[in-house]
């Protein structure tokens, strides 16, 4: 993507992304609600046009060759796509003759998708009848069909029962990593882009803040601790924030939460806790979440 | 082709889906067919295949028929999200439109053969004439064409509407309305003619006669087919499609 750029009427959805997907990888774009991600996904498929910039998806420009960069890809969008009132095996045969797979090929592949997802029992039942979760597997699975070079899903996850999202994230990813696709997953579920992708862009706006792999982007925040214990109060907590390297302490429930310095070492703060008629239990200290990240960056472009 | 038959092919088995489900469509479709196929045939008795003007008739049958089918094609994807997920697959515009249109027009058709077949059955059961009572042959030539040509007007039109319609109820209440302007304006306007030249239409009908006026009609609805045809290929823009 090359200043990529997509306006409506004077909302500017998309404001000059330049990005990079490698192939093989799977590729989270992070974002809160209205940040552009099922715009962009749109614009590689195609079935937007730029309003400036330009994109390159598979090799084809996405303003002349929608069609042949659709013929390559499967997608999951922000709905799962399926005819409720046919069965599974009608919506998967559907588009395995829109991608022209013979009679015995299709139903092998139908079988080999639907299996390890636990549908293929189902097969003949009417899609209208089944849970939230069914239908998201099923829609990963008609993604699949094809053996596409490339997958778009559009938050796949959302709307599911946090049961329901690790199974399918747990089944995408075997999934994935069996197919080899090249994957640009949109959500703004950070543990499903930390466990799935291999890298991440997060999107504000419109506008990229920030791209690189996850241990990268987390690498750039904070270091946090949690001393638990007994005993702490306001005037422990002022030594501790006066201390060099202290960025942010904050008594809750009981516990001091900390921010450091990338530098800063935790055993002089117990030291003077303890000094002070602190009694420390536990001490627990670790690079921030993925999360963590994302809402930093979301603060800073507020 | 086979994209368009591809298309074409889930339309029917939705729809087939959908007769199957809904117990107030089977009971519509029991009664056209009941109607024009049995009831209509008996009070006509051998008139039925006699009158050559029960050809028009079939042009306008499929109107009711195909317009119910086609107001799903693009706005009942669209009411149930599955349209975004079709457009972004490999299927050509013309494809995805023109296997909407035949699924409907296949469907309208199809079932207007069978009902003149069934109206053939029913005439001849009643008249026991001894003889096999048969349509002459610009009726079974004419009927099954002009009831292909309204078919295709239907789908046609009906595909323009539904590509704009936000919900198929929308989409089938402004087919409704144009079916019914379709057949009450001529014969409003003929009414609203002063007397002369409603005398004057009367004395040109008998001389062209109404077999003189099949192809003629049957011209005027292949050229509107055409058209509508045209104007459906041009509305159709994925772009739009997706921001609908």
């Amino acid at each position: 993507m090359e200043a990529l750029t997509r306006t409506f009427g004077s909302v500017r959805a998309l404001d000059g992304l330049d990005l990079d997907v490698p192939a093989g990888t799977v590729f989270g774009f992070l974002g809160p609600n209205g940040a552009g991600k099922t715009t962009t996904i749109r614009l590689l498929l195609g079935l937007l046009e730029p309003t400036s910039g330009r994109a390159t998806v598979l090799g084809f420009d996405t303003r002349d060759g929608g069609a042949e960069i659709r013929e390559r890809s499967g997608a999951l969008l922000e709905h799962h796509g399926l005819y409720e009132r046919l069965s599974a095996e009608e919506n998967l045969a559907f588009y395995a003759r829109v991608w022209r797979m013979g009679g015995a090929a299709r139903l092998d592949r139908i079988r080999e998708l639907l299996q390890p997802l636990g549908l293929w029992d189902r097969r003949r039942e009417p899609v209208g009848r089944w849970s939230r979760g069914m239908k998201q597997k099923l829609a990963v699975a008609r993604a699949l069909l094809h053996r596409p070079t490339l997958l778009f899903l559009d938050e796949p996850t959302a709307g599911l029962d946090p049961v329901a999202a690790a199974s399918l994230r747990d089944e995408l990813g075997a999934l994935v990593q069996r197919e080899g696709v090249t994957v640009f997953l949109t959500t703004h579920n950070l543990a499903e882009a930390e466990r799935l992708c291999g890298r991440v862009a997060v999107i504000k706006q419109g506008r990229l803040r920030a791209v690189g792999h996850p241990d990268e982007l987390k690498a750039r925040s904070a270091t946090r601790a949690e001393i638990s214990g007994r005993g702490f109060n306001e005037a422990m907590l002022s030594q501790v924030r006066a201390r060099p390297g202290v960025v942010r302490a904050e008594l809750q429930n009981g516990r001091i939460l900390l921010e450091l310095a990338e530098s800063a070492d935790t055993a002089p703060l117990v030291a003077l806790l303890v000094q002070g008629g602190g009694l420390v239990e536990e001490v627990r200290k670790d690079k921030g979440s993925l999360e963590d990240v994302f809402l930093t960056l979301m603060e800073e472009t507020r | 082709m086979g994209d368009v038959l591809t298309v074409a092919w889930k339309e029917w088995r939705e729809l087939l889906q959908l007769g199957g489900s809904h117990r107030g469509g089977r009971f519509s479709l029991v009664i056209l067919v009941g109607v024009f196929g049995v009831l209509l045939p008996l009070q006509s008795g051998a008139e039925w295949v006699q009158s050559p003007a029960t050809v028009y008739y079939w042009g306008w049958v499929p109107l009711m028929l195909v317009s119910g089918a086609v107001a799903d094609s693009f706005a009942g994807e669209r009411e149930r999200h599955t349209l975004e997920t079709l457009l972004a697959s490999r299927l050509p515009d013309r494809a995805i439109l023109l296997g909407k249109m035949a699924a409907a027009v296949a469907y309208g058709w199809g079932l207007v053969l069978a009902m003149l077949a069934l109206s053939l059955v029913t005439v001849n059961l009643s008249a026991r004439s001894g003889q096999v009572l048969m349509f002459p042959w610009r009726f079974a030539v004419g009927a099954p064409l002009m009831a292909l040509l309204g078919a295709g007007l239907a789908a046609t039109a009906g595909a323009l509407v539904s590509l704009r319609a936000q919900t198929v109820r929308q989409a089938a209440q402004t087919l409704n309305v144009g079916v019914l302007l379709l057949v009450f304006i001529p014969v409003l306007g003929v009414q609203a003619m002063p007397e002369a030249w409603q005398t004057q239409l009367g004395a040109w009908a008998l001389t062209v006669g109404v077999d003189g006026m099949l192809w003629p009609a049957a011209a005027v609805l292949a050229a509107l087919d055409l058209a509508l045809l045209a104007a459906a290929f041009a509305r159709f823009r994925r772009a739009r499609l997706v921001l609908d």
